[in-house]
């Protein structure tokens, strides 16, 4: 036999052993349980049955010495002379580790040599089968068929090999052998089958065993060389279309290439072509598109067996359920997002889940519960991962950042609690307590994020105190083909993807005169109430600006960067179209607001632009600043002096000078009259589908007219959004937005004013939010 | 030690160049580039090299000489390097040659360092020099400038 396809004997073995294996550890947790039937049983004996039996074909002894000693053990608990104990899970789920161990060890060296001592593991299974009872629970059935072996069964040397003095039946080491010509071989000790009264479950094992070794030269077109990483399965049937596919491709080809040499060339035959190669393109794309899918499942395989190795560690209990575990993903993604999600379901169980006790304390099943839920939406797969444990403690977030000198503490309490959950990806934060062997070594969750970020996904977090926390994956379907906005600037065409795209804006007209205004300088355009940034492309890139026109024209990309919305001006917006990502030569890796090239329809290629480089080019989110962003971002409240504040101005009668912090307003809205409703006593309108209570500020405000506002057809409302409950809040007129450095002085201390500060030469009063909504009886959700 | 190497030779304003003819993939005449905004002056831009994405340098620039002519066709020299394809702006392309390492001297110390690193020998032909260029060099230290 030559060494190429012992080789193929070995690639395979691997490929299959890293499967059964999965389904082992599967069936052992189930088995843990104790709702493991017969058949899982059989399958899970079957699995180290053959690995056993392959191993020992291809001449590796430590892993078919190991493998017997789990057989032997599995052989009884099959046959019900033992019954399980949480040793002997135990046990068993350390056969796995080690013959993944040794598994990797032969994938590198080629051989199963290493320094890994398998001699207590070894003992340790034969301890558990002779004496089940001494390590934990009680055996029911009694162990009658136990052998009086000499209790050297899984003992290293091979020589030590006994056998037993129940029916035994042994095969020949030629029957192992059988296919493997190397050496090695003869050294194989003759194999005593398994030890026990069933005799006829013992040799259909090794038969089978030894069937598949015969069909494996014939498997080699589906069974993958390789690990399960360097190779994917993929469906026969999928494959013939894919060869269908090519066929027609290869036909359209030629008729293609017949026309461009016929002297007749006419419209219509060329369009005939264009139309069935782009047929046969689109087919093919999604067709090879599928051969990369994996479901999400191949991931969360592993996590059944985390969650439990963990939560013995941690001395909790902890059930994972997963949903859409056939919810598919391009292969690379499910590579990249393997460890973040391992980090994820440690930090729930570390962090999230509390002890038994502490639960039953709180009301909660001693057993923690964690979710595992992916599906598709819009062109992304959603993963959420939701654990019912003690939620972020907020208070706790907030004096670790303080302590860790990551915001002051003055900062720290004026966080929203959106925010204040958003301290935990910065780097270099951790609340756990002290630092176990499973967290707290403050790497975590900013590794997460930013894995998550470098394949264009995002993290999104929601924590009730008490009640649990939900962590929420957004990512991309695949890399290599997005789809993607084409737009034009100084004479060149750039592609944005549409992952980062929220809306398109194009302002002409008389309306575009006035549109962009500035703010000491940098453009601004109000989008909905909402002061949106603007960077212009073509200066941005130094390239030609557009021609003047007498009435301008601003086709603005709103664009989406590290939870920032940015407005790109551009010259022209052309089509949405799939564009392939090909990656830039390492002369362009310096810049960070192209994320890579691709090809156009014409054969020129275009730059595709990354929405993030180009916002920290603009300085829209600086660089040093990108996580502490989050932090600033709404810290500029009110009281602080000098710094830079928004400011909504409005006004209702009797009280011309009104100001509100700008983050505080969620959105600026109009409602006519006849939409009050009334929601108890409350004045109410239906809003995005849920019901906002009005507060008409007039009636809370001293010195404002009463009765003065609420007249007008049209409601002018201040959406303020808090811990997910948004309020009206009714205004007679919304005046202007500003930007400036502001100092407010805590001056007069009527009620719903927080301060006075002096806007365009004018006193402005600073309202209260929190106040007047106390007044108006509206609760708020801390 | 006097295996004969094959060169491909290039004019590039005015100075007779020469690559192993083993690193270059192909020559091009003019192909439509696309221009990278705020790239390193000597990346000329971006090339579509058959589905493959390649960036394509300006030798004149990258040799310190004044640009080209408004009018004038470059070529297009597709090089292997350890990174991947790179494409070379040349001026036009001349024969291959044969040359033994008789003829091999080392660069004069006069060079300007600009293009010391870039020239690896000159052969003394009958009639002229033929600077070896590395192409490694002409392409890595664009990097750096970015």
């Amino acid at each position: 036999m030559s060494n190429d396809l012992q080789q193929q004997f070995v690639q395979d073995m691997l490929t299959e052993s890293h499967e059964g294996l999965d389904r082992y550890d599967a069936a052992i947790l189930l088995l843990e349980k104790g709702n493991a039937g017969t058949e899982l049983m059989n399958d899970v004996f079957r699995v180290v049955h053959t690995l056993k039996g392959t191993a020992g074909c291809l001449g590796f002894h430590q892993v078919e010495k190991i493998s017997h000693a789990g057989e032997n053990l599995l052989d009884a608990l099959r046959n019900n002379q033992l019954s399980v104990t949480p040793g002997i899970t135990a046990g068993l789920l350390k056969l796995s580790d080690a013959l993944r161990r040794l598994l990797q060890t032969i994938q590198a060296t080629g051989g199963d040599k290493s320094d890994f001592d398998l001699t207590p593991l070894a003992t340790e299974l034969h301890d558990l089968r002779e004496n089940p009872n001494a390590t934990a629970g009680a055996a029911l059935a009694p162990a009658v068929a136990v052998s009086p072996s000499t209790g050297s069964v899984p003992a290293p040397g091979p020589t030590a090999e006994p056998t037993a003095t129940a029916p035994a039946e042994v095969a020949p080491s030629t029957a192992w052998g059988l296919f493997d010509d190397t050496p090695a071989t003869p050294t194989t000790p003759p194999n005593v089958s398994i030890p026990t009264p069933s005799v006829i479950a013992a040799p259909s094992p090794a038969v089978a065993a030894s069937a598949e070794a015969t069909q494996q030269p014939a498997a080699t077109a589906n069974g993958s060389p390789g690990t399960a990483n360097a190779t994917v399965r993929v469906d026969i049937g999928l494959l013939d279309k894919l060869m269908n596919l090519v066929g027609e491709l290869v036909l359209s080809r030629n008729q293609l290439m017949q026309i461009a040499q016929s002297k007749h060339l006419t419209r219509e035959a060329v369009n005939e072509v264009s139309q069935c190669l782009n047929l046969v393109t689109t087919e093919l794309q999604e067709g090879v598109m599928k051969t990369r899918m994996q479901p999400i499942g191949n991931v969360w395989g592993k996590f059944p067996r985390i969650v439990r190795d963990i939560a013995h560690e941690l001395g909790k209990s902890v059930r994972l359920e997963t949903i859409g575990a056939e919810t598919e993903l391009d292969r690379t993604i499910i590579e990249s997002i393997r460890d973040p999600l391992t980090h994820i379901i440690r930090n729930s169980i570390d962090h999230g889940i509390e002890s038994p006790e502490r639960r039953l304390a709180a009301g909660k099943p001693a057993e923690g519960h964690i979710l595992m839920r992916a599906y598709h939406e819009g062109g992304q797969v959603n993963i959420e991962i939701i654990d019912d444990g003690a939620g972020i403690n907020l208070a706790r977030v907030r004096q670790k950042a303080g302590e860790k000198g990551l915001l002051s503490a003055e900062d720290a309490s004026r966080l929203s609690e959106r925010e204040i959950l958003n301290l935990i990806f910065l780097p270099g934060f951790s609340t756990a307590e002290k630092i176990t062997n499973v967290s707290g070594r403050g790497v975590g969750m900013d590794v997460v994020k930013t894995n998550i970020e470098k394949i264009g996904g995002s993290v999104d977090l929601h924590s009730t105190a008490g009640q649990g926390t939900t962590l929420k994956i957004k990512i991309p379907l695949t890399l290599a083909i997005v789809p993607a906005l084409i737009i034009r600037a100084g004479g060149e065409r750039f592609a944005i993807p549409q992952v980062s795209l929220l809306e398109l804006v194009r302002i002409e007209g008389k309306a575009a005169i006035s549109a962009i205004e500035n703010v000491y300088g940098a453009p601004v355009f109000r989008l909905r109430g909402h002061l949106l940034p603007l960077v212009f492309l073509h200066r941005e890139l130094q390239l030609p600006a557009p021609p003047e026109t007498a009435e301008p024209v601003y086709n603005i990309v709103v664009l989406q960067a590290d939870q920032r919305q940015f407005g790109l001006v551009v010259d022209q917006v052309c089509d949405s179209e799939e564009i392939v990502v090909k990656p830039l030569g390492k002369h362009l890796k310096g810049l960070p607001m192209f994320a890579g090239a691709t090809i156009m329809g014409d054969g020129r290629v275009a730059l595709i632009l990354d929405a993030l480089g180009l916002a920290q080019r603009a300085r829209i989110v600086s660089e040093g600043q990108e996580r502490k962003g989050i932090v600033n971002h709404n810290s500029a409240a009110a009281n602080e002096v000098g710094e830079r504040t928004q400011l909504l101005l409005f006004s209702i009668k009797g009280r011309e000078h009104l100001a509100l912090p700008l983050d505080q307003a969620a959105r600026l809205e109009e409602f006519s009259v006849n939409k009050i409703e009334l929601s108890g006593a409350r004045e109410a309108v239906q809003y995005r589908g849920r019901i906002m209570p009005l507060v008409r500020l007039s009636r809370h405000l001293p010195g404002a007219a009463q009765g003065g506002s609420g007249e007008n057809a049209q409601l002018q409302v201040i959406v303020y959004q808090r811990a997910g409950h948004a309020v009206g809040i009714v205004v007679d007129q919304i005046r202007d937005i500003i930007d400036d450095r502001l100092e407010i002085q805590p001056g007069s201390a009527s009620p719903g004013i927080l301060g006075s500060a002096v806007v365009q030469g004018r006193i402005t009063d600073l309202v209260d939010v929190s106040g007047v909504l106390r007044s108006a009886g509206i609760p708020l959700a801390a | 030690m006097n295996t004969p190497t094959q060169y491909c030779t290039f004019h590039v304003a005015g100075l007779f160049l020469g690559i192993d003819v083993l690193s270059v993939q192909e020559v091009l005449r003019a192909s439509p580039l696309s221009r990278v905004p705020l790239a390193p002056p000597t990346v000329e831009g971006l090339l579509n090299l058959r589905g493959q994405i390649v960036t394509t340098i300006d030798l004149r620039r990258r040799l310190g000489f004044a640009p080209r002519a408004a009018d004038a066709e470059p070529m297009f020299m597709i090089v292997r390097t350890a990174d991947g394809h790179v494409s070379l702006l040349v001026d036009s392309v001349g024969d291959v040659l044969e040359l033994t390492d008789e003829t091999l001297e080392h660069p004069p110390e006069t060079l300007p360092p600009a293009t010391r690193s870039l020239i690896r020998g000159v052969h003394k032909l009958p009639k002229q020099l033929l600077h070896l260029l590395d192409p490694e060099q002409a392409t890595a230290l664009a990097a750096h400038a970015a």
